[in-house]
Parts: C-alpha cells; sequence; structure tokens
C-alpha cells in the first residue's frame, strides 16, 4: 500500500549531485538508508552532508540525478516527502522571543495535527524530551542541550518516519550530547522512526549510529556498518578516527567556506 | 477516504465534482488556518515583549509634533481647506506602515540565519501561506502604530472621522498596505540574503517612496517628473486612501475605489511574487 515500507531502503539516492555554480558540493552519490536504521553521514566540514540533507529534505533541488524518502521522489512529490519527514536543521532552530509550549503549537498547526490530539501530543513531546517543567519559558532562556532536545521535540511531533539531523550535538557540552544521544536512541526505540543524521563526530557515530557512510568532497569515500569499517583498514585497534583520517585525509583540505564557518562559530556561542 | 467514497458513490454520477469541491475546501481551510497561525505568533511575540511597540512611537511622534507644528505656521502648502496637521496625520500613518514594512525584511533573514525558516519550508506548509502570515503579522505591527498615531492625532485636535465604517476603512488599507510593503521587503530579503545589503536596499528604498508621494504634500506641489513617479507609487494610493477616511473632513482625490483596487492588486502580484521566491531564502 504505502510505498517504501518494510524491508525496501526509506532513502535511496541516485546518482544525486548538486553544484553550485562552478562547484560540485554533491557528487552523483549513490546510497540507501534501510528502514528503522540509525544512518550516520560523516564527513569534514564542507563534504557536502548538509547539502544531502537538504536535498532530502526538499530545501535544496538537486542539479542532477535523483532521491527518494518513503518511496516519494523529493523532486516531483516534495509535498509527500514533507509529511514524512521531520527535520532539525544545524543551527539552532527554535525561536527564542517564544515559549517551548509555543515552538511546539506552531508545528503542531503546521503539520495539521487533528485538533483533539494536539495538547495531548505536545505535552507527551514536552515530557518525553524532559522539557515539561520549561513549557512556559521563553525560549531565549534555555540552555543549548535544552533547545536540542526542544527541537527534536518538535521534529516528532506528527511521528515522521524519517527522521533528519544535521549536526545534532554540534557545539554543545559533553553532558548534553550525552542526553541527545539517550533521546535519540529512545525515539527510534519508541516510535521506529528512521533517524538520518550528519556529525563529523567519530564518537557520536560509534555509539549511535548502526550504519555510517563517509563524505568525502561529495562523494562517497566509503560506507558499512562502524565495525566493517574498522576491520577494512586493516589496522589492528582501529577507531573510526582512523578510518575516517584513511578516507577523508586532511580535514584542511575541504572547502568550508568562511560563511560557513562563520556560521557554526555563530551556533556554538549561541549554545555556549 | 473512504467516506469521500461512499458519498461519491450515494450521490451517483451527477455528484462526480463533489469529492473534488469538499477536497478544495478543506485545502483553503488549512491555508487560511495556517495563514493565521503564522499571524498568531506574531501577537505572541509582542504580548512577550511589547518594549518594541513603545521605541516606534518616536518617529511619528517626532514627525507630527515637531514637523507639523512648524509647518503649521507656514502656511504654504495647499491642503484642500484642511489645517496642515490635519492634512499630515494620514500622511504619517501612512509612512509608519511603511518604514515598519519596508524593514520587515531584516527579521526574515534573522529567521534564515537561525535556521526556523528552513523548519518552516520543510513543514507540509503551502509557500503563499507563509508569506501571506508575514504579510498579516506586519499588518498587525502596523496596526499597533496606527494606535500611536491616532493617540497623537487626537491630542493635537486633528478632526478624526470616527464612523465605525470609516474606522474598519482604516485598518483594512494599514494592513494592506503592511501586507504590500512588508512583502516586497521579503522578496528582497529572499534575493539579498544578507543583513547589510539588506539594509542598504532598504535605506535606498524608504525615504524616496515617503518623498515621491502626497504624505506631506500634495503631488499638484511636484515638478512633472516626479509628478508621474509619485503616481506610479503604492504610497501614494495608501495616503489618499487613510485621507478620505481618518479624517472628519477627509476627501478621496482618486477614490477610494481606485485605491481599494491598487493596493489590492499589487498586494496581490507581490505575495504570489513572495511565494515563488520564498524558498529561496533557504539555500
Amino acid at each position: 500500500m504505502e510505498p517504501g515500507h518494510d524491508d525496501m531502503a526509506i532513502v535511496e539516492t541516485t546518482a544525486l549531485t548538486r553544484r553550485f555554480d562552478a562547484v560540485v558540493a554533491v557528487d552523483a552519490l549513490t546510497m540507501s538508508v534501510g528502514t528503522g536504521e540509525v544512518f550516520g553521514l560523516l564527513g569534514p566540514n564542507g563534504a557536502g552532508k548538509t547539502t544531502v540533507v537538504k536535498m532530502l529534505t526538499t530545501l535544496l533541488p538537486p542539479t542532477s540525478g535523483s532521491a527518494t524518502v518513503a518511496g516519494f521522489d523529493i523532486v516531483r512529490q516534495a509535498g509527500e516527502v514533507r509529511r514524512v519527514i521531520g527535520y532539525v536543521p544545524q543551527l539552532l532552530s527554535a525561536d527564542g522571543d517564544l515559549t517551548g509550549y509555543e515552538n511546539l503549537w506552531v508545528f503542531a498547526k503546521l503539520y495539521d495535527l487533528p485538533r483533539a490530539e494536539r495538547e495531548a501530543r505536545i505535552r507527551d513531546a514536552l515530557a518525553f524530551m524532559g522539557l515539561l517543567g520549561a513549557a512556559d519559558k521563553l525560549v531565549r532562556t534555555y540552555s543549548g542541550g535544552m533547545v536540542r532536545r526542544l527541537e527534536i521535540a518538535e521534529s516528532m511531533l506528527h511521528r515522521p518516519r524519517v527522521l533528519f539531523l544535521d549536526e545534532p550535538t554540534l557545539g554543545l557540552d559533553p553532558l548534553a550530547r550525552q542526553a541527545v544521544w539517550e533521546h535519540v536512541e529512545q525515539l527510534r526505540a519508541t516510535y521506529g522512526t528512521t533517524i538520518f543524521l550528519t556529525t563529523h563526530y567519530m564518537d557520536e557515530a560509534d555509539s549511535l549510529c548502526d550504519r555510517v557512510a563517509i563524505l568525502h568532497r561529495g562523494t562517497m569515500a566509503a560506507s558499512g556498518t562502524p565495525a566493517d569499517l574498522k576491520a577494512a583498514i586493516g589496522k589492528a585497534e582501529a577507531t573510526l578516527d582512523d578510518v575516517f583520517k584513511h578516507y577523508a585525509g586532511d580535514a584542511l583540505e575541504t572547502m568550508e567556506t568562511y560563511r560557513e564557518a562563520a556560521r557554526t562559530r555563530r551556533t556554538a556561542r549561541r549554545l555556549g | 477516504m473512504k467516506l469521500r467514497e461512499r458519498d461519491a458513490l450515494r450521490a451517483g454520477s451527477v455528484s462526480w465534482a463533489l469529492p473534488y469541491l469538499a477536497h478544495s475546501l478543506a485545502a483553503i481551510v488549512r491555508f487560511v488556518d495556517k495563514t493565521l497561525t503564522i499571524a498568531n505568533l506574531e501577537v505572541r511575540k509582542l504580548r512577550h515583549d511589547p518594549t518594541d511597540l513603545a521605541s516606534r512611537a518616536v518617529q511619528p511622534a517626532l514627525w507630527l509634533l515637531v514637523f507639523g507644528q512648524v509647518f503649521s505656521q507656514v502656511r504654504a502648502i495647499p491642503t484642500g481647506g484642511l489645517p496642515y496637521i490635519d492634512f499630515m496625520a494620514p500622511g504619517i500613518l501612512a509612512q509608519s506602515v511603511l518604514f515598519i514594512s519596508i524593514f520587515y525584511g531584516i527579521s526574515i533573514i534573522w529567521e534564515r540565519d537561525l535556521g526556523i525558516v528552513q523548519k518552516l519550508l520543510v513543514s507540509p506548509t503551502p509557500r503563499t501561506a507563509l508569506v501571506l502570515g508575514k504579510a498579516l503579522s506586519a499588518g498587525i505591527r502596523a496596526f499597533a502604530q496606527a494606535l500611536i498615531v491616532y493617540a497623537l492625532a487626537v491630542l493635537l485636535g486633528v478632526q478624526m472621522n470616527w464612523n465605525p465604517l470609516a474606522l474598519a476603512g482604516v485598518v483594512t488599507f494599514v494592513l494592506l498596505g503592511a501586507g504590500l510593503f512588508s512583502t516586497v521587503s521579503l522578496i528582497i530579503a529572499c534575493l539579498v540574503k544578507t543583513r547589510e545589503r539588506f539594509m542598504g536596499i532598504g535605506q535606498v528604498l524608504t525615504m524616496p517612496l515617503f518623498f515621491a508621494s502626497n504624505a506631506i504634500y500634495p503631488i499638484s506641489l511636484m515638478p512633472g517628473w516626479l509628478q508621474v513617479i509619485a503616481h506610479l507609487n503604492p504610497l501614494s494610493y495608501e495616503v489618499d486612501g487613510l485621507r478620505a477616511l481618518m479624517l472628519a473632513g477627509g476627501t478621496s482625490a482618486y477614490g477610494l475605489a481606485l485605491d481599494l483596487t491598487i493596493l489590492l492588486g499589487a498586494a496581490t502580484v507581490v505575495v504570489i511574487i513572495g511565494g515563488r521566491l520564498y524558498p529561496r531564502v533557504a539555500t
């Protein structure tokens, strides 16, 4: 009935390509993510991770190639894709001038949650993320970790089949990161949500992801389970960091722009 | 889905259009609901922090109290029999609406840098509903300005028209003007994407729009080339409509119907263009 259910891959890309003028940010990327997986897209800053996520979440049209999410084409069926995905952008995107409750309320409305269920869902989401006590405080008084959890609560209100998390723990302190990981893990266990995350923290990929792909200069350098990848580079006691260095090389030679770096710092400062 | 099929069967072949109509109606209801949701956020924000409104009161106060008082003494401007301060009050209201709206795009860029726009765009919300919601939000802020200008005008002894229909007309013109100029601002924001460039363009636009209009002097005083520009300037029709509706002795130079048509037409066009361009702000 519903496209892309069960054993089929829930996210699939075929030669997905995005150019910005002369720069090829994502170059003929072909990959798939299985239903219910926690999938990590790894790569240094500027490797094209965010561009991949922006295309899969219908924010950015691909230059060429194609992709499906839950069986829907990201270009021709963008509206259907939007109904079945949740998205937490890399930037800290909760609205500081509104309360936590209000932030969730907007999205409950925009995702057409039935009126009868709306309040209960918002309360459940706040409770799930441990934010019930802060619901009526302005978000600008939240800590960075609380904002992140609020955003994840927001993205889960409509029970998406795939949740996209772009650098979910960038700039968070170790305790807050741990809390975000636990909540992501719990989400998958409770709702069976497929999780597609990007990160450049190897420990994050190692502890969260069933499968990872390493993106380097817009192309897939390697993919598999973290254990497979460690085994494949043929070094005893290899860590995911070694794997990353092996495939992505020196992170200095990436094409992170000044703007991106400035933005990353800005986000980190807000999380401060 | 099931219900719709059953209905179609029961009604037979005549009503093949019914499910389609019901579907469109539901889509329209959702569209309006989402537009109002976006606007509702603005009300909530203003309730959380109303200080912004207070600081916005300074500029119209300066124009009316200083500029208006001085020029009332000069008596050099033909106002069609109105005291100059009366003539000017609707112009200053229109100016407040323009200033508050034309910089509205800065908040779009702010929301872009925060990632809020991206999340709105990933939700299943029609783009035009998002843009219209923002236009209405600007209208709400502009309405708060209208209250301030009204208070100042009463204080200065301007003869106001308190007819409820006329007041409803003023609200309509304020919302429409704010919607129009804020959406123009949104379009600029979607094109330039950075605060610095946006501020530059905003500064360049506001003063010419204001001075090339009938806000503080009649168009008949202008040189020919400027008259042409003033007639193409939507602000002139905003001022004309407000002048007719706000003042006890107010008259319209172009007719309220024409004022309304031009503003409504221009607003519709920019909202459609804005809906097309809005996704670009996320890239």
